[in-house]
């Protein structure tokens, strides 16, 4: 019984191995570009090859010039870019796949509940350093702050624009959810994270609260209108016509079947599926 | 007997056994030796010039790559863990092995090798959720040298206790009868003949403990701050150079991932170092 059963299964496992040999040309799409966007897409290369045997996703990091140079340049199929194209870019044309957005966020205790851009500047370069100047109930601030080549420090230090040398923080953190915490466990905590970990955090009990940034409330919602400035997009982008493989990709791509992934990386899935 | 005579019958399956522990050995042996290689490799245009990382300015946008005060702060938690859990370890192996009534020796014995076993992740988890923010409340920020050097005593404590308990009750069975007989006070026999003599066996694990703090990175990632300086009290936040390679390695490019590179090497030839001075003194006995 279990011999029929193992040699059912042997036959069926060289069938396969036959049948996969069979279409012996493999197809290579290179994208390069973006750091931020590079984990996302090696993710959604891979559930891709799943599907469609014989092509076969290479993924390369190397920042948003090269991806836009990569693109122009025909060196790699797909450009990654963690940002809008500019006037000079039109002989590219951008797909969005989804948005990366951060919130400020304090202990779910804490009195303030709007934050300026200016006040935030003060704050990480130490000209404030105590809750009562911010109208807030006093004590000295911690600060949280991101440790060096995260996407979340990057478009954070280019938002406000900040030079990371000048800001002395009081914890460093690596990624999302050990910000989340050490907020949630600080009522003098203000940290910075990927918005889309904060709502679903705060809404989940965790003691946090997003702070609106100059008057406008920060949530994933008010993002995907545009009424939250704290963001940016993240483009695949192509020059020309794709040939048919590189056009499947970048459907699927955009497609609800990466939704998953999407939230995964804590980026926010834009508007249009 | 009749396993001995059958063994030696067959000398075919004593070979055997002969080379494929001898290859296991090889194959350990080669892959520390390659680690260290690629890790010479992978970080030498950076060895080139020490000086650069001997500062204690870690700024690796700007090309600052000193791991000084990274190497300051795992010492010091490490240290700050044994200083901690050493006496602790010793008192509650006492306690275990001469004061204890039996019916709670045992549930408790059970209990230290449960410790034992717990991933030391959840002590991080613990110490970020619940001993940072009671740190927070007495001086802020609460994540610091302190907070590091508590958890990582906790995580090395239960192994401390097993090592301990064992070599004294080695001891005690040898020298307690005979040293009471002398009337001498059990405390003046727990002092004078069972720690002397068991010290020799005690000094390597604690060195051992030694390095897994001094390797361990999740929970002291998680409670000491990671910020890059020479902490003043012990209140004051520090990145160790585990928690600097976990925190930027995924992220990091040329120069940047070469110093990450410089650490790891750093950190294994400090366990080598303490390896080979565990081997000594344990050799002595």
């Amino acid at each position: 019984m279990t011999m029929s059963k193992l040699s059912i299964c042997l036959t069926l496992i060289a069938a396969a191995l036959l049948a996969g040999c069979g279409k012996e040309q493999t197809q290579t799409i290179t994208l390069s570009g973006s750091s931020t966007i590079a984990p996302l897409m090696v993710d959604i290369g891979k559930r891709f090859e799943a599907g469609h045997p014989g092509i076969r996703v290479d993924v390369q990091a190397g920042g948003t010039s090269r991806g836009i140079q990569d693109a122009r340049s025909g060196l790699a199929a797909i450009g990654m870019a963690s940002r809008s194209l500019d006037t000079n870019e039109s002989d590219l044309t951008p797909y969005l796949i989804a948005k990366d957005g951060i919130a400020m966020i304090v202990h779910r205790g804490n009195s303030l509940n709007d934050i300026s851009s200016e006040q935030v500047v003060n704050l990480y370069t130490r000209k404030v350093g105590d809750w009562r100047e911010l109208g807030a109930t006093p004590g000295p601030v911690v600060l949280v702050h991101k440790a060096e080549g995260h996407s979340t420090l990057e478009l954070f230090l280019k938002y406000f624009k900040l030079n990371n040398d000048e800001i002395k923080p009081d914890l460093v953190i690596g990624d999302n959810q050990q910000g989340i915490k050490s907020v949630a466990g600080n009522p003098l905590a203000i940290g910075y994270v990927s918005i889309g970990s904060a709502e679903y955090e705060a809404q989940h009990g965790e003691a946090i609260k997003l702070l609106s940034l100059d008057g406008k409330q920060a949530s994933t919602e008010a993002l995907l209108d545009g009424r939250y400035p704290l963001t940016r997009d993240l483009n695949l982008v192509i020059r020309g016509n794709p040939s048919a493989s590189v056009k499947a990709l970048l459907e699927f791509a955009q497609s609800t079947e990466v939704a998953d992934l999407v939230a995964e990386h804590y980026f926010i899935v834009a508007t249009k599926r | 007997m009749s396993l001995n005579t059958t063994s030696s019958l067959q000398p075919s399956a004593d070979r055997l056994l002969r080379s494929a522990s001898l290859l296991c050995a090889l194959i350990a042996a080669s892959l520390l030796l390659w680690i260290l290689l690629f890790l010479t490799q992978a970080s030498w245009p950076l060895l080139q010039k020490p000086a650069g990382l001997m500062s204690a300015n870690w700024h690796p946008s700007s090309g600052e790559f000193g791991l000084q005060a990274m190497l300051g702060a795992s010492l010091l938690s490490s240290l700050l863990a044994l200083l901690l859990a050493v006496p602790a370890g010793l008192l509650v192996s006492l306690w275990m092995i001469f004061y204890a009534p039996a019916y709670l020796a045992r549930p408790y014995s059970a209990m230290i090798g449960l410790m034992a076993s717990i991933p030391s992740v959840v002590y991080g988890l613990w110490g970020l959720v619940v001993l940072v923010p009671l740190l927070n409340q007495w001086v802020p920020p609460g994540a610091s040298v302190l907070a590091a050097g508590l958890v990582l005593a906790l995580m090395i404590l239960p192994l401390l206790v097993v090592q301990a308990d064992t070599t004294l009750r080695v001891a005690a069975n040898r020298h307690l009868a005979p040293a009471l007989s002398l009337g001498v006070s059990q405390w003046s026999v727990i002092r004078r003949v069972l720690i002397p003599a068991s010290w020799p066996r005690l000094w390597p694990s604690i060195l051992l403990q030694l390095g897994r703090a001094l390797g361990e990175t999740m929970a002291v990632m998680m409670v000491a701050g990671n910020v890059v300086q020479w902490p003043m009290t012990p209140f004051e936040p520090v990145r160790t150079l585990t928690a600097n390679i976990a925190l930027e390695m995924s992220y990091a490019t040329g120069s940047h991932l070469e110093a990450l590179y410089v650490s790891g090497l750093l950190l294994l030839i400090l366990a080598l170092l303490l390896m080979g001075l565990a081997r000594i003194y344990g050799s002595r006995t």
